[in-house]
């Protein structure tokens, strides 16, 4: 089972929302957080070597989820999950959901990618691991940035995944209340580097 | 004006056949370069003066003592292309800051009988944007500023000196995009872009700068300048003669400002590198595109599998999109849109059509901007890792799409082991970019290309220079694409206006070649 994140696009210039709640999110490209894509990968890769029967994708969060659930079928995922949640969601409530889906597909491995660009917690791996008692790798199978380089979609993949199935369910049927213990107050932007300034001889400097 | 159309004229008398012949040894540049044999037949004009001291200072008064440089060593990137076939031996170059410091510049020029060539990104592939000989340069780079942007009808008005890629990400943050796009955008300037009518990528979606160019400031050689910078889409007040200065590649006049037509910048954008079994596969999935994407497709390049592997080969970064099988040609496939979801439901249904249907026999679709940029790095890359491979002979053809890729063939039977010929471009357009690659410039394999390649693009009504200019490379190449009587007029007309001294050159060849041909 991998869990895969619908995050804006790596390569776009991030802006904060006038109002300062938080960062541009309308209008601008998502795709599948970098870290998940290499999870998801490597987990396609323990498949082909035989080691996995079935690469399971989990998604949480908006309808527009299962674009990305729907890449992850066309790279080779066998089939998705899509957990259907409103909202923000922290890393402890992402962990609960996790269990209760691992509790109820028994899947043997977990994987997750190390962190997602968005929020940068990297903290879902270790929570999950902990409500779950299963030992758990950092970095292995929590997976950073060096670890593979993911494949591509390709059209016969693309065309494959239209038949694949995607279920849908929602925190309710999986009984994990969700609730948020944190609250964002502000977001800004991180302060302007100031240009530097050319000095002709240390003296200046002191 | 007056003492212009006297030289002019005396000039003229100067065009008799002896002073072409008389052969001029290869006094500039060596550096592996294999010119075309025109600028070994050109001799400096004895017209044009010398650059002294006093020009110096005069030049100082007028610029400022950091923007006239005469050193040696910092000339020498200025002096020599990109492609490193060509290098002049200038030893002045101007770098004005504003239109009236050109203005300045050109008026001395002029009374001097300075010889000048403009210079913007030099990312000309022509040798058109360095000297030929001592020519001074000068150089728009110090004229980058964004005079204005109106928000909503997306008329930007710039300076001739903005770097492309600037453009881009200025406009960007205003929600809007530039309607050329070119690998070399990190370095050209904006004012070449309009004097060589550059073409690009998105040409197939947004049309030539001829639409969206909306108006000129241009400074003429004899330090008129030229205001024709509106920002009206429509004006029909007498001959439009900013087309005039489109393409003209600096022989009429410095271009100093633009004011262009933006388009919106769309939020759905997808690109799809896909394998074609054969070229005529690659015709027909054009023209379904066209029909079927019509509104939404931006860009239509295709690839040989040749280009593909010397890319795969020499440019650092370059992964193959397609791993685990040869395919003979590629195509990369952009659309862009207004609606994500359904965008992106329009192109996978074409595509999975076109594979039933066996007009494709492979493709990936990018599913982010880093995978996307990916497969454009290979498509953009071509140049720089044709420079990287050895010597490379560079041909830019308008030609008609289903005879483009006969050519392609036609010279690699010519060529033999010799040579790896390679085929690439802008198939939405129809252009093909033939590019031959050797380890080392050789004459006997020159001769083998030209004037074959000229004149089986001319039997084929077709263009030797589709958007690359002529330059000096191609100047005397101008009759294979149009008719004596075109040119013929073409040159009675420029002189019409104060002619910039640099382009003596490009026009003299040109008329070199009318003097071989009885005209009416």
């Amino acid at each position: 089972m991998v869990a895969i994140k619908r995050v804006v696009d790596y390569a776009v210039k991030i802006r904060v929302k006038p109002d300062k709640t938080g960062v541009e999110t309308t209008k601008v490209k998502m795709s599948m957080n970098p870290f998940c894509e290499i999870a998801l990968e490597e987990a396609l890769r323990m498949k082909e070597a035989g080691l996995a029967s079935e690469v399971v994708a989990v998604s949480m969060g908006p309808p527009k989820c299962v674009d990305t659930l729907r890449t992850g079928l066309a790279m080779g995922a066998d089939r998705g999950i899509h957990v259907d949640v409103l909202g923000a969601l922290q890393p402890l409530s992402v962990a609960k959901l996790l269990k209760a889906l691992v509790d109820s597909e028994k899947p043997g491995l977990l994987i997750l990618g190390k962190q997602a660009i968005d929020d940068d917690c990297n903290q879902t791996g270790q929570l999950v691991a902990g409500l779950l008692s299963w030992p758990q790798g950092t970095l292995l199978p929590s997976t950073d940035l060096r670890l593979n380089q993911p494949r591509y979609a390709t059209l016969p993949n693309i065309l494959k995944a239209k038949s694949k199935v995607i279920k849908k369910c929602t925190p309710e049927e999986l009984n994990v209340p969700i609730k948020s213990d944190l609250e964002t107050v502000q977001v800004t932007e991180p302060p302007h580097r100031k240009a530097g300034v050319i000095l002709s001889s240390v003296d200046e400097l002191v | 004006m007056e003492k212009w159309r006297a030289t002019s004229r005396h000039l003229l008398r100067h065009f008799s056949k002896d002073l072409f012949d008389r052969r001029m040894s290869p006094s500039f540049g060596t550096f592996n370069r294999q010119l075309s044999s025109v600028a070994t037949t050109i001799q400096r004009n004895p017209l044009f003066s010398s650059i002294n001291s006093d020009d110096i200072s005069h030049f100082k008064e007028i610029l400022g003592e950091k923007n006239v440089i005469h050193d040696e060593e910092k000339l020498v990137t200025a002096n020599m292309d990109w492609m490193r076939k060509y290098r002049g031996s200038s030893k002045l170059m101007l770098q004005p800051r504003t239109t009236e410091e050109v203005s300045q510049i050109l008026k001395y020029c002029n009374s001097r009988c300075l010889a000048v060539v403009p210079q913007g990104g030099n990312t000309g592939l022509v040798g058109g944007s360095v000297p030929v000989f001592d020519e001074v340069i000068i150089s728009t780079s110090s004229m980058s500023k964004i005079v204005s942007f109106d928000k909503v009808s997306g008329i930007l008005v710039c300076e001739a000196g903005c770097i492309l890629e600037n453009l881009v990400s200025f406009l960007d943050n205003q929600g809007f995009i530039m309607p050329l796009d070119l690998g070399a955008k990190g370095s050209c300037q904006i004012g070449g872009n309009v004097s060589t009518n550059a073409g690009g990528l998105r040409l197939v979606r947004y049309g030539s700068l001829h639409g969206n160019v909306l108006g000129l400031e241009v400074v003429l050689a004899n330090g008129t300048v030229l205001d024709m910078l509106r920002t009206l889409r429509k004006d029909n007040t007498g001959y439009d003669l900013k087309h005039l200065f489109i393409g003209s590649e600096g022989s009429l006049g410095i271009v100093s400002k633009v004011s262009m037509l933006t388009p919106p910048k769309l939020s759905s954008v997808n690109l799809a590198f896909l394998a074609c079994k054969d070229y005529s596969s690659c015709q027909k999935l054009l023209l379904a595109a066209k029909r079927k994407l019509g509104e939404i497709l931006s860009a239509f390049e295709f690839l040989d599998t040749q280009a593909l592997d010397l890319v795969l080969k020499h440019l650092e970064g370059a992964r193959n999109p397609l791993p685990t099988s040869m395919h003979n040609f590629y195509i990369l496939m952009e659309t862009t849109g207004s609606n994500e979801s359904y965008d992106k439901e329009k192109l996978e249904a074409f595509l999975l059509h076109s594979m039933e249907g066996g007009l494709i026999s492979d493709g990936v679709l990018a599913q982010d901007i880093n995978q996307a940029s990916s497969f454009w790095h290979i498509r953009e890359g071509l140049p720089e890792a044709l420079m990287k491979a050895g010597a490379v002979y560079k041909y830019d053809l308008s030609l008609p799409v289903e005879k483009m890729y006969d050519l392609v063939e036609e010279m690699r039977i010519r060529l033999g082991p010799a040579a790896n010929v390679v085929g690439y471009g802008h198939l939405g357009d129809s252009n093909l970019h033939l590019n031959i690659s050797t380890p080392q410039y050789d004459d006997a394999i020159l001769a083998q290309i030209e004037p074959f390649v000229y004149e089986w693009t001319s039997k084929h009504h077709g263009s030797i220079s589709a958007e690359h200019g002529l330059g000096l490379m191609k100047a005397d190449k101008i009759f294979y694409s149009k008719s004596p009587e075109t040119v013929s007029i073409i040159l009675v007309g420029s002189y019409l206006l104060p002619k910039s001294l640099c382009i003596d050159i490009v026009l003299l060849l040109a008329f070199k070649s009318i003097s071989m041909t009885k005209f009416p």
